[in-house]
């Protein structure tokens, strides 16, 4: 292989603005273009339901870096362009315009879009998804004390703009469909102490809700509420959809390369297709400590496999991106983390009594921690982490006794019993 | 308040801090290589004590979203934190931990 002189990263938000940070810090000389379809410089999504939402702090607090940083480490920033085509046997993007772009080798990581509600495919006056800055700046300027919102879709997003609303003095509802919140993500009893914490707050959580439509006012200038399947009529003057995202993978496919809940990469970040990377959430990559492959949504993926795959795009002998997934969420004051993917066949071993402020458990398969889940015990995580990590047996009592630090518990001798 | 003792040296474990208010100081005292420092106790990112997360490769970390500081400088090392933390000259005299608060 020659000499790579140019990298084009296609997508700019974190995953691609991390991308181009590593690929300046591994080669000074190196041609770095950075193409995003949004106008915003690259910027982190996590306080777009939190506190940029509120307004407790600015858009450019979610900056990965100010404006101008761009140009001073020479990676060529270019914002609202959309790329129609990669071609990257003939070494090239080809952008909306109609010009082409020549590079060596090409990175994508465009990242996903709100899936869409059937009845609600596209905002409208009153009826908002959020994934962009945009976005965040529109709803924000609906959150107003008193008013009503909906939010339908019981999952982080749906429950941290229900948070956001509160705060703001809103009434909320929030609209599941299935029998409980956050099912698949937490254990029972820990998303159920997540309703708990919700209901306190004053929200008002709809399960087995099923959406058949949404009504507009008589003017049709708005929305006055959300209609379920079963006839229940649910007054709102402001709708929030958030019921997941779709991974971008059609510049990837119409490319050639695999695609499967994501696009497929291997372990370094290589698609099927030679010469075209991928990373962030539009990747279904394989994860070595799960023992299976993944698509992840999460800013840690975001940030970290991106790195790790720049840096393979140089190196003779690439490195295999494999951390323990983690996330956190933050919801009425409450810090939630969760590092591993929680099983619900596994065992459950509670640490402690858990209730709404504060709760730590784990999953153990087989004697192996392969979950934690904390509320407001954010440092026990790290070490949930190494023990995920570790893949080390320990017994379900020592986890369970808050008199045994986690800490010792990693130092010690391994554990023979698996009981 | 020039130099106030706020801890006993033997209460601060290696790699583990102690967090200390006294007047409109928030400080998270810490071990590393038998060395205490003392450093600023409130992330950058998102109000949180330090002193409540994680001390590894000589890097205080946020309990709320992992952001990591260097404890013997306060600089951030890397997203989603930024800055830098204020860092207080500290001695430890008769097992005692000194700092020095400055205004």
């Amino acid at each position: 292989m020659s000499r790579i002189q140019h990298i084009v990263i296609v997508g700019a938000g974190q995953a691609g603005a991390r991308a181009a940070q590593a690929l300046r810090a591994a080669d000074t000389d190196l041609q770095i273009t950075l193409i995003g379809e949004e106008t915003a410089p690259p910027y982190e999504r996590p306080a777009l339901s939190k506190a940029v939402l509120l307004g407790e702090a600015s858009p450019d607090s979610a900056l990965v870096e100010t404006s101008t940083y761009w140009s001073t480490q020479r990676i060529d920033l270019r914002t609202g362009v959309r790329v129609e085509a990669i071609a990257p046997h003939e070494g090239y993007v080809q952008l909306a315009d109609g010009s082409r772009l020549q590079g060596d080798q090409f990175l994508l990581t465009t990242g996903s879009r709100v899936r869409p509600l059937p009845c609600a495919p596209t905002p409208r006056a009153g009826v908002y998804y959020l994934r962009t800055l945009d976005d965040c700046a529109r709803l924000s300027t609906e959150m107003q004390a008193g008013r009503s919102m909906v939010i339908i879709g019981g999952g982080f997003i749906g429950l941290e703009v229900a948070s956001s609303a509160c705060a703001r003095g809103m009434q909320v509802s929030v609209l599941e469909r299935e029998a409980t919140l956050l099912a698949r993500a937490l254990p029972a009893a820990l998303a159920d102490q997540i309703a708990q914490l919700h209901r306190a707050k004053g929200v008002t959580l709809h399960t087995h809700a099923q959406v058949s439509s949404i009504e507009p006012t008589e003017d049709g200038l708005g929305v006055s509420a959300v209609r379920l399947t079963d006839g229940t009529r649910i007054a709102a003057e402001v709708v929030v959809i958030g019921i997941g995202i779709i991974p971008n993978t059609e510049l990837a496919e119409a490319a050639g390369a695999q695609s499967a809940d994501g696009v497929v990469v291997d372990a370094y970040g290589r698609t099927t297709v030679s010469g075209l990377w991928a990373a962030g959430d539009v990747t279904n990559h394989p994860n070595a400590v799960l023992g299976r492959r993944v698509r992840l949504e999460s800013w840690q993926n975001a940030q970290n496999q991106a790195i790790t795959v720049a840096q393979n795009m140089l190196l003779a002998n690439p490195v295999a991106y494999a951390e323990v997934p983690w996330f956190w969420s933050d919801q009425h004051g409450v810090n939630i983390q969760v590092a591993g993917a929680w099983e619900p066949t596994a065992q459950t071993v509670w640490r402690g009594a858990p209730n709404a402020e504060r709760a730590l458990a784990f999953a153990l398969v087989e004697g192996r921690v392969v979950c934690a889940v904390a509320l407001n015990q954010g440092a026990e995580i790290r070490f949930a982490k190494k023990l995920i990590e570790s893949k080390r047996v320990v017994s379900a009592e020592q986890l369970a006794d808050p008199t045994l630090k986690l800490k010792e518990l990693l130092a010690g001798p391994p554990s023979t019993s698996t009981h | 308040m020039a130099w106030q003792a706020l801890a006993d040296e033997a209460a601060i474990q290696e790699e583990e801090a102690l967090g200390v208010q006294i007047g409109s100081h928030d400080i998270a005292i810490c071990r590393l290589d038998g060395q205490i420092y003392a450093i600023h106790n409130i992330c950058t990112h998102q109000y949180a004590r330090l002193s409540d997360g994680y001390i590894e490769d000589g890097c205080i970390e946020c309990p709320l979203h992992q952001g990591r500081f260097e404890i013997k400088t306060g600089a951030a090392c890397g997203a989603p934190v930024s800055g830098t933390l204020r860092v207080y000259p500290v001695k430890v005299e008769e097992g005692k931990v000194w700092v020095e608060l400055g205004d």
